[in-house]
Protein backbone atom coordinates (compact mmCIF):
# COMPACT_ATOMS: atom_id res chain seq x y z
CA UNK A 1 0.00 0.00 0.00
CA UNK A 2 0.98 3.95 -0.68
CA UNK A 3 -0.89 4.50 1.96
CA UNK A 4 1.33 5.75 5.18
CA UNK A 5 2.85 9.34 4.41
CA UNK A 6 6.50 9.50 4.73
CA UNK A 7 7.70 10.76 8.38
CA UNK A 8 11.04 11.29 7.54
CA UNK A 9 12.71 13.79 9.23
CA UNK A 10 9.79 14.52 11.60
CA UNK A 11 10.70 14.31 14.97
CA UNK A 12 9.22 11.57 16.84
CA UNK A 13 8.14 11.70 20.47
CA UNK A 14 9.57 9.73 23.22
CA UNK A 15 6.51 7.59 23.44
CA UNK A 16 5.59 7.03 19.86
CA UNK A 17 9.83 5.87 19.10
CA UNK A 18 8.89 3.62 22.35
CA UNK A 19 5.57 2.13 20.90
CA UNK A 20 7.11 2.49 17.30
CA UNK A 21 10.67 0.69 17.60
CA UNK A 22 11.78 -0.44 20.91
CA UNK A 23 8.74 -2.29 21.99
CA UNK A 24 8.27 -4.44 18.89
CA UNK A 25 12.04 -5.02 18.49
CA UNK A 26 11.95 -6.46 22.05
CA UNK A 27 8.96 -8.74 20.94
CA UNK A 28 10.64 -9.86 17.42
CA UNK A 29 14.40 -10.38 19.21
CA UNK A 30 12.68 -12.18 21.87
CA UNK A 31 10.57 -14.13 19.57
CA UNK A 32 13.72 -14.62 17.22
CA UNK A 33 16.18 -15.53 20.86
CA UNK A 34 13.41 -18.27 21.69
CA UNK A 35 12.87 -19.90 18.48
CA UNK A 36 16.43 -20.13 17.85
CA UNK A 37 17.76 -21.48 21.62
CA UNK A 38 14.49 -23.66 22.62
CA UNK A 39 16.32 -26.99 21.59
CA UNK A 40 18.51 -25.18 24.47
CA UNK A 41 16.10 -24.35 27.10
CA UNK A 42 14.22 -27.43 28.80
CA UNK A 43 11.02 -27.05 27.66
CA UNK A 44 8.61 -29.82 27.34
CA UNK A 45 5.57 -28.68 25.22
CA UNK A 46 4.44 -32.34 24.90
CA UNK A 47 4.29 -33.09 28.55
CA UNK A 48 0.99 -34.07 29.64
CA UNK A 49 -0.29 -33.30 33.50
CA UNK A 50 -3.88 -34.54 33.53
CA UNK A 51 -4.05 -32.70 37.15
CA UNK A 52 -3.31 -29.71 35.48
CA UNK A 53 -5.85 -29.80 32.93
CA UNK A 54 -7.32 -26.53 31.71
CA UNK A 55 -5.58 -24.73 34.70
CA UNK A 56 -5.83 -20.92 34.67
CA UNK A 57 -2.72 -18.77 34.78
CA UNK A 58 -1.67 -18.21 37.95
CA UNK A 59 1.64 -17.49 40.09
CA UNK A 60 2.39 -20.84 39.94
CA UNK A 61 1.04 -22.23 37.00
CA UNK A 62 2.08 -19.34 34.94
CA UNK A 63 0.16 -19.29 31.72
CA UNK A 64 -1.91 -22.05 32.67
CA UNK A 65 -2.64 -25.27 30.93
CA UNK A 66 -4.99 -26.41 28.06
CA UNK A 67 -7.03 -29.38 27.66
CA UNK A 68 -4.39 -31.72 27.96
CA UNK A 69 -3.18 -30.54 30.67
CA UNK A 70 -0.03 -29.33 28.94
CA UNK A 71 1.85 -26.30 29.83
CA UNK A 72 0.68 -23.23 27.78
CA UNK A 73 4.08 -21.22 28.68
CA UNK A 74 6.17 -24.01 27.35
CA UNK A 75 4.01 -24.56 24.05
CA UNK A 76 3.37 -21.05 23.41
CA UNK A 77 7.73 -20.81 22.79
CA UNK A 78 7.27 -24.06 21.36
CA UNK A 79 4.63 -22.29 18.82
CA UNK A 80 7.41 -19.31 18.37
CA UNK A 81 9.67 -22.23 17.03
CA UNK A 82 7.29 -23.03 14.37
CA UNK A 83 6.34 -19.90 13.57
CA UNK A 84 9.66 -18.39 13.26
CA UNK A 85 10.93 -21.31 11.25
CA UNK A 86 8.54 -21.43 8.46
CA UNK A 87 8.06 -17.54 8.30
CA UNK A 88 12.51 -17.38 7.89
CA UNK A 89 12.15 -20.12 5.20
CA UNK A 90 9.37 -19.08 3.29
CA UNK A 91 10.74 -15.44 3.59
CA UNK A 92 14.15 -17.13 2.00
CA UNK A 93 12.80 -19.23 -0.54
CA UNK A 94 10.54 -16.70 -1.94
CA UNK A 95 12.25 -13.87 -1.86
CA UNK A 96 14.89 -15.27 -3.67
CA UNK A 97 13.29 -17.47 -6.39
CA UNK A 98 10.81 -14.19 -7.10
CA UNK A 99 13.35 -11.99 -7.54
CA UNK A 100 15.36 -13.84 -9.88
CA UNK A 101 12.48 -14.82 -12.26
CA UNK A 102 11.36 -11.04 -11.94
CA UNK A 103 15.11 -9.07 -12.34
CA UNK A 104 16.21 -11.70 -15.38
CA UNK A 105 12.64 -11.65 -17.01
CA UNK A 106 12.55 -7.86 -17.11
CA UNK A 107 16.11 -7.37 -17.95
CA UNK A 108 16.26 -9.87 -20.43
CA UNK A 109 12.40 -8.71 -22.12
CA UNK A 110 10.75 -10.06 -25.03
CA UNK A 111 8.79 -13.19 -25.35
CA UNK A 112 10.22 -14.51 -22.15
CA UNK A 113 9.15 -11.40 -20.05
CA UNK A 114 5.72 -11.95 -21.65
CA UNK A 115 5.63 -15.58 -20.64
CA UNK A 116 6.65 -14.49 -17.14
CA UNK A 117 4.07 -11.88 -16.68
CA UNK A 118 1.49 -14.23 -17.49
CA UNK A 119 2.73 -16.97 -15.02
CA UNK A 120 2.57 -13.73 -12.30
CA UNK A 121 -0.93 -12.82 -13.49
CA UNK A 122 -2.37 -16.51 -13.07
CA UNK A 123 -0.82 -17.28 -9.53
CA UNK A 124 -2.43 -13.43 -8.83
CA UNK A 125 -5.11 -14.84 -10.12
CA UNK A 126 -5.92 -17.12 -6.90
CA UNK A 127 -7.06 -15.16 -3.67
CA UNK A 128 -5.02 -14.52 -0.80
CA UNK A 129 -4.02 -18.06 0.99
CA UNK A 130 -6.30 -20.10 -0.90
CA UNK A 131 -3.80 -22.05 -3.23
CA UNK A 132 -1.72 -22.21 0.05
CA UNK A 133 -4.98 -23.67 1.68
CA UNK A 134 -5.26 -26.35 -1.47
CA UNK A 135 -1.53 -27.12 -1.61
CA UNK A 136 -1.23 -27.71 2.11
CA UNK A 137 -4.04 -29.61 2.13
CA UNK A 138 -3.35 -32.06 -1.12
CA UNK A 139 0.39 -32.51 -0.08
CA UNK A 140 -0.31 -33.30 3.33
CA UNK A 141 0.41 -31.84 7.01
CA UNK A 142 3.96 -31.30 7.99
CA UNK A 143 6.02 -27.88 8.82
CA UNK A 144 7.86 -28.57 5.11
CA UNK A 145 4.69 -29.00 3.15
CA UNK A 146 3.35 -25.91 4.83
CA UNK A 147 6.64 -23.99 3.66
CA UNK A 148 6.16 -25.38 0.39
CA UNK A 149 2.53 -24.28 0.18
CA UNK A 150 4.10 -20.26 1.40
CA UNK A 151 6.22 -20.26 -0.68
CA UNK A 152 4.37 -21.41 -4.00
CA UNK A 153 2.19 -18.44 -3.33
CA UNK A 154 4.62 -15.66 -2.28
CA UNK A 155 7.21 -15.86 -4.36
CA UNK A 156 4.98 -14.17 -7.14
CA UNK A 157 4.78 -10.81 -5.00
CA UNK A 158 9.07 -10.60 -5.17
CA UNK A 159 9.04 -11.28 -8.76
CA UNK A 160 6.40 -8.62 -9.37
CA UNK A 161 8.45 -5.94 -7.92
CA UNK A 162 11.97 -6.94 -8.99
CA UNK A 163 10.37 -7.29 -12.16
CA UNK A 164 8.64 -3.56 -11.94
CA UNK A 165 11.77 -2.04 -10.01
CA UNK A 166 14.36 -3.60 -13.18
CA UNK A 167 12.27 -1.99 -15.71
CA UNK A 168 12.51 1.53 -14.63
CA UNK A 169 16.42 1.11 -13.65
CA UNK A 170 17.90 -0.98 -16.22
CA UNK A 171 17.75 2.39 -18.57
CA UNK A 172 20.34 4.05 -16.29
CA UNK A 173 23.14 5.32 -17.16
CA UNK A 174 25.63 3.31 -15.68
CA UNK A 175 23.69 0.15 -16.20
CA UNK A 176 24.13 1.38 -19.93
CA UNK A 177 27.91 2.00 -19.01
CA UNK A 178 28.16 -1.66 -18.20
CA UNK A 179 26.75 -2.83 -21.15
CA UNK A 180 28.91 -0.72 -22.78
CA UNK A 181 31.99 -2.37 -21.62
CA UNK A 182 30.86 -5.52 -22.37
CA UNK A 183 29.30 -6.73 -18.79
CA UNK A 184 27.62 -10.26 -18.92
CA UNK A 185 24.05 -10.28 -18.41
CA UNK A 186 24.52 -11.81 -14.63
CA UNK A 187 27.55 -9.37 -13.58
CA UNK A 188 24.83 -6.54 -14.69
CA UNK A 189 22.07 -7.80 -12.76
CA UNK A 190 23.55 -8.99 -9.64
CA UNK A 191 26.39 -6.09 -10.00
CA UNK A 192 24.86 -3.15 -10.73
CA UNK A 193 20.86 -3.76 -10.26
CA UNK A 194 20.38 -5.93 -7.77
CA UNK A 195 21.97 -3.48 -5.06
CA UNK A 196 19.42 -1.04 -5.97
CA UNK A 197 16.30 -3.59 -5.29
CA UNK A 198 18.04 -4.46 -2.38
CA UNK A 199 15.39 -1.53 -0.18
CA UNK A 200 12.40 -2.12 -1.37
CA UNK A 201 12.71 -6.06 -1.25
CA UNK A 202 13.46 -6.03 2.31
CA UNK A 203 10.67 -3.80 3.70
CA UNK A 204 8.64 -5.96 0.78
CA UNK A 205 9.94 -8.74 3.33
CA UNK A 206 9.72 -7.77 6.64
CA UNK A 207 5.96 -7.49 5.90
CA UNK A 208 5.75 -10.61 4.18
CA UNK A 209 7.02 -12.28 7.68
CA UNK A 210 3.41 -10.49 9.36
CA UNK A 211 1.94 -12.20 6.51
CA UNK A 212 3.54 -15.57 7.02
CA UNK A 213 3.27 -15.81 10.66
CA UNK A 214 -0.33 -15.31 10.19
CA UNK A 215 -1.19 -17.95 7.37
CA UNK A 216 1.42 -20.42 9.12
CA UNK A 217 -1.15 -19.87 12.13
CA UNK A 218 -4.30 -19.89 9.78
CA UNK A 219 -2.99 -23.38 7.71
CA UNK A 220 -2.35 -25.23 11.59
CA UNK A 221 -6.25 -23.84 12.46
CA UNK A 222 -7.50 -25.31 10.12
CA UNK A 223 -5.56 -28.63 11.11
CA UNK A 224 -3.26 -28.09 7.62
CA UNK A 225 -0.10 -26.94 9.36
CA UNK A 226 2.31 -28.89 11.61
CA UNK A 227 1.20 -32.27 13.00
CA UNK A 228 -0.29 -32.94 16.96
CA UNK A 229 1.48 -32.60 19.03
CA UNK A 230 4.06 -30.37 17.63
CA UNK A 231 2.86 -26.79 18.57
CA UNK A 232 1.85 -24.29 16.22
CA UNK A 233 -0.19 -20.93 17.69
CA UNK A 234 -3.25 -21.86 15.36
CA UNK A 235 -3.63 -24.67 16.18
CA UNK A 236 -3.14 -23.63 20.18
CA UNK A 237 -5.90 -21.51 19.24
CA UNK A 238 -8.27 -24.12 17.25
CA UNK A 239 -7.90 -26.26 20.32
CA UNK A 240 -8.64 -24.02 22.86
CA UNK A 241 -11.81 -22.88 20.87
CA UNK A 242 -13.53 -25.57 22.28
CA UNK A 243 -13.12 -24.29 25.62
CA UNK A 244 -13.64 -21.06 25.28
CA UNK A 245 -16.74 -20.81 28.20
CA UNK A 246 -14.66 -22.48 30.38
CA UNK A 247 -11.10 -21.63 29.91
CA UNK A 248 -10.79 -18.48 27.70
CA UNK A 249 -6.98 -18.61 28.39
CA UNK A 250 -6.34 -21.37 26.27
CA UNK A 251 -7.11 -19.28 23.15
CA UNK A 252 -6.21 -16.11 24.61
CA UNK A 253 -2.40 -17.06 25.58
CA UNK A 254 -1.38 -18.07 21.78
CA UNK A 255 -3.87 -15.40 20.64
CA UNK A 256 -1.90 -12.81 22.46
CA UNK A 257 1.53 -14.18 21.32
CA UNK A 258 0.65 -14.21 17.28
CA UNK A 259 -1.07 -10.64 17.60
CA UNK A 260 2.49 -9.51 19.49
CA UNK A 261 4.70 -10.67 17.06
CA UNK A 262 2.36 -9.60 14.04
CA UNK A 263 1.81 -6.14 15.33
CA UNK A 264 5.40 -5.83 16.11
CA UNK A 265 6.56 -6.89 13.01
CA UNK A 266 4.43 -4.63 10.71
CA UNK A 267 5.45 -1.73 12.88
CA UNK A 268 9.02 -2.29 12.04
CA UNK A 269 8.18 -3.06 9.03
CA UNK A 270 6.49 0.70 8.58
CA UNK A 271 9.64 2.07 10.72
CA UNK A 272 11.84 0.35 8.03
CA UNK A 273 9.90 1.76 5.22
CA UNK A 274 10.00 4.88 6.17
CA UNK A 275 13.90 4.65 7.14
CA UNK A 276 14.72 3.35 3.73
CA UNK A 277 12.57 5.64 2.00
CA UNK A 278 10.58 3.38 -0.35
CA UNK A 279 7.48 4.30 -1.68
CA UNK A 280 4.29 2.67 -4.01
CA UNK A 281 4.85 0.05 -2.28
CA UNK A 282 1.70 -2.08 -4.01
CA UNK B 1 -12.23 0.05 -27.61
CA UNK B 2 -8.14 -1.31 -27.66
CA UNK B 3 -8.22 -1.52 -23.80
CA UNK B 4 -11.07 -3.64 -23.53
CA UNK B 5 -10.20 -6.11 -26.11
CA UNK B 6 -6.46 -6.31 -24.40
CA UNK B 7 -8.09 -6.75 -20.71
CA UNK B 8 -10.48 -9.55 -21.55
CA UNK B 9 -7.00 -11.01 -24.02
CA UNK B 10 -5.14 -11.15 -20.46
CA UNK B 11 -8.00 -12.44 -18.38
CA UNK B 12 -8.93 -15.32 -21.04
CA UNK B 13 -4.59 -16.54 -20.45
CA UNK B 14 -5.44 -16.17 -16.99
CA UNK B 15 -8.61 -18.35 -16.96
CA UNK B 16 -6.90 -20.90 -18.63
CA UNK B 17 -4.09 -21.07 -16.38
CA UNK B 18 -6.08 -20.90 -13.76
CA UNK B 19 -7.39 -24.09 -15.43
CA UNK B 20 -4.01 -25.68 -15.89
CA UNK B 21 -3.30 -25.16 -12.17
CA UNK B 22 -6.82 -26.52 -10.55
CA UNK B 23 -6.31 -29.70 -12.92
CA UNK B 24 -2.85 -30.32 -12.18
CA UNK B 25 -3.48 -30.14 -8.23
CA UNK B 26 -5.21 -33.61 -8.23
CA UNK B 27 -1.44 -34.75 -9.93
CA UNK B 28 0.14 -33.51 -6.43
CA UNK B 29 -0.80 -35.80 -4.25
CA UNK B 30 1.61 -37.75 -2.91
CA UNK B 31 1.30 -41.26 -4.33
CA UNK B 32 -1.51 -42.82 -5.96
CA UNK B 33 -4.33 -40.51 -5.45
CA UNK B 34 -6.95 -43.38 -6.09
CA UNK B 35 -5.40 -45.13 -3.48
CA UNK B 36 -5.26 -42.07 -1.12
CA UNK B 37 -8.74 -41.10 -1.62
CA UNK B 38 -10.20 -44.15 -1.23
CA UNK B 39 -8.07 -45.83 1.91
CA UNK B 40 -5.49 -49.11 1.59
CA UNK B 41 -8.22 -51.68 2.26
CA UNK B 42 -10.30 -50.40 -0.90
CA UNK B 43 -10.67 -53.26 -3.32
CA UNK B 44 -9.10 -53.09 -6.18
CA UNK B 45 -12.17 -53.02 -8.50
CA UNK B 46 -13.32 -49.81 -7.18
CA UNK B 47 -9.81 -48.38 -7.58
CA UNK B 48 -9.98 -49.09 -11.13
CA UNK B 49 -14.05 -48.03 -11.53
CA UNK B 50 -12.62 -45.13 -9.87
CA UNK B 51 -9.28 -44.09 -11.62
CA UNK B 52 -11.15 -44.63 -15.07
CA UNK B 53 -14.19 -42.75 -13.70
CA UNK B 54 -11.72 -39.21 -12.91
CA UNK B 55 -9.51 -40.11 -15.98
CA UNK B 56 -6.86 -40.95 -14.37
CA UNK B 57 -5.95 -43.68 -16.78
CA UNK B 58 -5.77 -41.52 -19.55
CA UNK B 59 -2.59 -39.88 -20.63
CA UNK B 60 -2.01 -36.05 -19.00
CA UNK B 61 -3.39 -34.25 -22.40
CA UNK B 62 -6.17 -36.34 -23.06
CA UNK B 63 -7.01 -36.32 -19.06
CA UNK B 64 -6.48 -31.99 -19.20
CA UNK B 65 -8.66 -31.97 -22.43
CA UNK B 66 -11.66 -33.77 -20.60
CA UNK B 67 -11.54 -31.79 -18.03
CA UNK B 68 -11.85 -28.47 -19.58
CA UNK B 69 -14.54 -30.12 -21.75
CA UNK B 70 -16.41 -31.08 -18.31
CA UNK B 71 -15.92 -27.74 -17.04
CA UNK B 72 -17.27 -25.31 -20.10
CA UNK B 73 -20.38 -27.88 -19.72
CA UNK B 74 -20.60 -27.14 -15.58
CA UNK B 75 -19.99 -30.76 -15.19
CA UNK B 76 -17.48 -30.18 -12.27
CA UNK B 77 -17.39 -34.33 -11.93
CA UNK B 78 -19.04 -36.44 -8.70
CA UNK B 79 -18.19 -35.94 -5.07
CA UNK B 80 -16.91 -39.35 -3.43
CA UNK B 81 -18.16 -38.31 -0.16
CA UNK B 82 -21.47 -38.01 -1.10
CA UNK B 83 -21.86 -39.49 -4.84
CA UNK B 84 -23.86 -35.99 -6.19
CA UNK B 85 -23.08 -33.84 -8.89
CA UNK B 86 -20.30 -31.29 -7.08
CA UNK B 87 -22.12 -28.54 -9.68
CA UNK B 88 -25.07 -29.09 -6.87
CA UNK B 89 -23.55 -29.25 -3.96
CA UNK B 90 -21.94 -26.05 -5.03
CA UNK B 91 -24.80 -24.66 -5.85
CA UNK B 92 -26.41 -25.26 -2.12
CA UNK B 93 -23.32 -23.87 -0.62
CA UNK B 94 -23.08 -20.93 -2.76
CA UNK B 95 -25.50 -18.17 -0.91
CA UNK B 96 -24.25 -18.40 2.57
CA UNK B 97 -20.57 -17.51 1.14
CA UNK B 98 -22.06 -15.06 -0.63
CA UNK B 99 -24.23 -13.67 1.95
CA UNK B 100 -21.30 -13.63 3.99
CA UNK B 101 -18.90 -11.90 2.18
CA UNK B 102 -21.40 -9.17 1.17
CA UNK B 103 -22.53 -8.92 4.63
CA UNK B 104 -18.54 -8.44 4.86
CA UNK B 105 -18.58 -5.77 2.35
CA UNK B 106 -20.84 -3.60 3.98
CA UNK B 107 -19.38 -3.76 7.42
CA UNK B 108 -15.86 -2.95 5.89
CA UNK B 109 -17.27 0.34 4.13
CA UNK B 110 -19.46 0.99 7.03
CA UNK B 111 -15.97 0.73 9.38
CA UNK B 112 -14.08 1.96 6.94
CA UNK B 113 -15.36 5.70 5.92
CA UNK B 114 -15.73 7.06 9.14
CA UNK B 115 -12.66 5.68 10.07
CA UNK B 116 -10.44 7.23 6.87
CA UNK B 117 -12.37 10.00 6.35
CA UNK B 118 -11.86 11.32 10.17
CA UNK B 119 -8.03 10.42 9.90
CA UNK B 120 -7.47 12.47 6.76
CA UNK B 121 -9.27 15.26 7.59
CA UNK B 122 -7.75 15.63 11.05
CA UNK B 123 -4.43 14.28 10.07
CA UNK B 124 -1.49 13.95 12.54
CA UNK B 125 -4.32 15.04 15.44
CA UNK B 126 -4.96 12.57 18.02
CA UNK B 127 -7.72 11.37 16.17
CA UNK B 128 -5.53 10.13 12.87
CA UNK B 129 -3.22 8.28 15.07
CA UNK B 130 -6.17 6.59 16.94
CA UNK B 131 -7.99 5.86 13.74
CA UNK B 132 -4.80 4.37 11.65
CA UNK B 133 -3.74 2.41 15.53
CA UNK B 134 -7.22 0.74 14.98
CA UNK B 135 -6.41 -0.25 11.72
CA UNK B 136 -3.09 -1.25 12.47
CA UNK B 137 -4.85 -3.99 15.39
CA UNK B 138 -7.27 -4.77 12.50
CA UNK B 139 -4.50 -5.65 10.46
CA UNK B 140 -2.44 -7.35 12.56
CA UNK B 141 -5.50 -9.41 14.41
CA UNK B 142 -6.41 -12.72 11.99
CA UNK B 143 -9.93 -13.56 11.51
CA UNK B 144 -9.26 -17.33 13.46
CA UNK B 145 -8.58 -15.35 16.58
CA UNK B 146 -10.89 -12.48 16.07
CA UNK B 147 -13.78 -15.04 15.53
CA UNK B 148 -13.34 -16.38 18.67
CA UNK B 149 -12.61 -13.61 20.84
CA UNK B 150 -16.05 -11.88 19.37
CA UNK B 151 -17.79 -14.97 19.80
CA UNK B 152 -16.50 -14.75 23.92
CA UNK B 153 -17.55 -11.60 24.20
CA UNK B 154 -20.31 -11.26 22.64
CA UNK B 155 -22.16 -14.80 22.20
CA UNK B 156 -21.00 -16.11 25.24
CA UNK B 157 -20.25 -13.28 28.05
CA UNK B 158 -23.10 -11.36 26.38
CA UNK B 159 -25.38 -13.75 24.61
CA UNK B 160 -26.32 -10.87 22.19
CA UNK B 161 -26.03 -13.14 19.22
CA UNK B 162 -25.51 -17.25 18.87
CA UNK B 163 -22.41 -18.86 19.23
CA UNK B 164 -22.55 -20.53 15.38
CA UNK B 165 -24.36 -22.08 13.07
CA UNK B 166 -26.35 -20.05 10.14
CA UNK B 167 -30.15 -18.81 11.55
CA UNK B 168 -31.65 -15.83 11.07
CA UNK B 169 -30.20 -12.78 10.71
CA UNK B 170 -28.55 -12.52 14.16
CA UNK B 171 -26.29 -15.55 13.52
CA UNK B 172 -24.98 -13.26 10.92
CA UNK B 173 -22.93 -10.00 12.58
CA UNK B 174 -20.62 -12.12 14.08
CA UNK B 175 -18.90 -14.02 11.04
CA UNK B 176 -19.58 -10.55 8.70
CA UNK B 177 -17.69 -8.47 11.58
CA UNK B 178 -14.72 -10.99 11.41
CA UNK B 179 -14.55 -11.44 7.85
CA UNK B 180 -15.35 -7.42 7.33
CA UNK B 181 -12.37 -6.13 10.00
CA UNK B 182 -9.41 -6.61 8.56
CA UNK B 183 -10.98 -5.23 5.25
CA UNK B 184 -12.09 -2.28 6.92
CA UNK B 185 -8.56 -1.60 8.27
CA UNK B 186 -7.02 -1.75 4.66
CA UNK B 187 -9.49 0.17 3.24
CA UNK B 188 -9.51 2.91 5.76
CA UNK B 189 -6.06 3.65 5.22
CA UNK B 190 -6.20 3.21 1.68
CA UNK B 191 -8.87 5.93 1.85
CA UNK B 192 -7.25 8.30 4.34
CA UNK B 193 -3.97 7.88 1.84
CA UNK B 194 -6.35 8.85 -1.36
CA UNK B 195 -7.91 11.31 0.36
CA UNK B 196 -4.90 13.33 1.39
CA UNK B 197 -3.82 13.19 -2.20
CA UNK B 198 -6.67 14.75 -3.55
CA UNK B 199 -7.06 17.13 -0.75
CA UNK B 200 -3.87 19.16 -1.99
CA UNK B 201 -4.94 19.68 -5.35
CA UNK B 202 -6.10 22.69 -7.15
CA UNK B 203 -9.45 22.29 -7.13
CA UNK B 204 -9.92 21.97 -3.85
CA UNK B 205 -8.22 24.90 -2.86
CA UNK B 206 -10.45 26.72 -5.39
CA UNK B 207 -13.60 24.79 -3.56
CA UNK B 208 -11.95 26.34 -0.08
CA UNK B 209 -11.28 29.83 -1.66
CA UNK B 210 -14.84 30.07 -2.91
CA UNK B 211 -16.28 29.82 0.39
CA UNK B 212 -17.85 26.59 0.37
CA UNK B 213 -18.03 24.69 3.74
CA UNK B 214 -15.62 21.88 5.01
CA UNK B 215 -18.26 18.88 4.82
CA UNK B 216 -19.23 20.17 0.99
CA UNK B 217 -15.04 20.08 0.29
CA UNK B 218 -15.02 16.84 1.58
CA UNK B 219 -18.08 15.08 0.63
CA UNK B 220 -18.47 16.55 -2.51
CA UNK B 221 -15.32 17.28 -4.15
CA UNK B 222 -12.47 15.34 -2.51
CA UNK B 223 -14.17 12.31 -1.77
CA UNK B 224 -15.74 12.02 -4.92
CA UNK B 225 -12.05 11.71 -6.94
CA UNK B 226 -10.74 9.40 -3.91
CA UNK B 227 -13.29 7.07 -4.70
CA UNK B 228 -12.26 5.62 -7.96
CA UNK B 229 -8.81 3.64 -6.24
CA UNK B 230 -10.80 2.65 -3.51
CA UNK B 231 -13.03 0.38 -5.50
CA UNK B 232 -10.84 -0.88 -7.01
CA UNK B 233 -9.28 -1.71 -4.11
CA UNK B 234 -12.39 -3.28 -3.18
CA UNK B 235 -12.35 -5.63 -6.36
CA UNK B 236 -8.90 -6.75 -5.47
CA UNK B 237 -9.65 -7.04 -1.66
CA UNK B 238 -12.39 -9.27 -2.54
CA UNK B 239 -9.70 -12.09 -3.09
CA UNK B 240 -9.00 -11.80 0.49
CA UNK B 241 -12.31 -11.41 1.41
CA UNK B 242 -12.94 -15.02 -0.55
CA UNK B 243 -9.84 -16.81 1.04
CA UNK B 244 -11.06 -15.32 4.88
CA UNK B 245 -14.43 -16.45 4.53
CA UNK B 246 -12.90 -20.54 4.25
CA UNK B 247 -11.71 -19.80 7.53
CA UNK B 248 -14.47 -17.49 8.95
CA UNK B 249 -16.83 -20.28 7.77
CA UNK B 250 -14.75 -22.77 9.99
CA UNK B 251 -15.19 -20.40 12.99
CA UNK B 252 -18.72 -20.52 12.83
CA UNK B 253 -19.80 -23.38 11.49
CA UNK B 254 -20.75 -21.34 8.57
CA UNK B 255 -22.11 -23.99 5.38
CA UNK B 256 -20.66 -22.20 2.80
CA UNK B 257 -17.85 -23.09 0.22
CA UNK B 258 -15.26 -22.38 2.39
CA UNK B 259 -16.39 -25.12 5.14
CA UNK B 260 -16.73 -27.26 1.82
CA UNK B 261 -13.50 -26.99 1.25
CA UNK B 262 -11.98 -27.85 4.38
CA UNK B 263 -14.88 -30.87 4.50
CA UNK B 264 -13.61 -31.78 1.15
CA UNK B 265 -9.77 -31.70 2.37
CA UNK B 266 -10.21 -34.09 5.53
CA UNK B 267 -12.48 -36.20 3.83
CA UNK B 268 -9.82 -36.96 0.96
CA UNK B 269 -12.72 -35.30 -1.75
CA UNK B 270 -10.04 -33.80 -4.14
CA UNK B 271 -12.51 -33.40 -7.15
CA UNK B 272 -14.56 -31.08 -4.65
CA UNK B 273 -11.39 -29.36 -3.64
CA UNK B 274 -10.59 -29.05 -7.41
CA UNK B 275 -14.28 -27.44 -7.71
CA UNK B 276 -14.06 -24.94 -5.04
CA UNK B 277 -10.94 -23.81 -5.96
CA UNK B 278 -11.99 -22.88 -9.03
CA UNK B 279 -15.34 -21.51 -8.27
CA UNK B 280 -12.96 -18.93 -5.86
CA UNK B 281 -10.80 -18.18 -8.71
CA UNK B 282 -12.77 -17.81 -11.22
CA UNK B 283 -15.21 -15.39 -9.52
CA UNK B 284 -12.24 -13.49 -8.33
CA UNK B 285 -10.78 -13.00 -11.78
CA UNK B 286 -14.54 -12.22 -13.15
CA UNK B 287 -14.39 -9.85 -10.44
CA UNK B 288 -11.54 -7.94 -11.07
CA UNK B 289 -11.65 -8.25 -14.77
CA UNK B 290 -14.95 -6.15 -14.55
CA UNK B 291 -13.27 -3.54 -11.64
CA UNK B 292 -10.67 -2.89 -14.21
CA UNK B 293 -13.49 -2.32 -17.33
CA UNK B 294 -15.21 -0.29 -15.03
CA UNK B 295 -12.18 1.91 -14.30
CA UNK B 296 -11.21 2.14 -17.88
CA UNK B 297 -14.81 3.05 -18.38
CA UNK B 298 -15.08 5.75 -16.02
CA UNK B 299 -11.95 7.21 -15.89
CA UNK B 300 -10.52 7.80 -20.11
CA UNK B 301 -6.72 8.25 -18.54
CA UNK B 302 -6.83 4.30 -17.62
CA UNK B 303 -8.35 3.42 -21.15
CA UNK B 304 -6.08 5.72 -23.53
CA UNK B 305 -2.83 4.56 -21.51
CA UNK B 306 -1.93 7.50 -19.81
CA UNK B 307 -2.29 5.72 -16.18
CA UNK B 308 -2.06 8.65 -13.55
Amino acid sequence: MSAVVNVNGIKRSGFARMFGLWLPLTVVGGWALVALTSPLLSIAPDHIELTRILAPPGLGGLLGADDLGRSLAERVLAGAQTSFIVAVWVVLVSAVLGTMVGMFSAYLGGRWDRVVVHIIDIFLAFPGILLAIALAGILGPGIENVVIALSVVGWVGYARLARAQVLSLKHREHVQAAVALGAGTGRIVFRHLLPLLMAPLIVEASFGIAGIVIAEAGLSFLGLGVQPPEASWGSMIRDGARYLLVAPHVVLVPGVALMLVVLSVNLLGDRLRDRLDVRNRN
Amino acid sequence: MHFFIARLASATVVIFGVLVLVFLLIHLVPGDPVEVMLGESARPADREALRISLGLDQPLLSQFGQYLGNVLSFDLGTSLHSQRPITDILLERIPATLELALAALLVAVLIAFPLGVMAAVRKDSGWDHGAMAVSLLGVSVPNFLMGPLLILLFAVWLGWFPVSGREGLGSLVLPAITLGSAMAAILSRMLRATLLEVLGEDYIRTARAKGLAPHVVIWRHALRNALLPVITLLGLQLGALLAGAVITEMVFSWPGIGQLIIEAIQGRDYPVVQACVLLISLTYVLVNTLTDLAYGWFDPRVRLGQAA
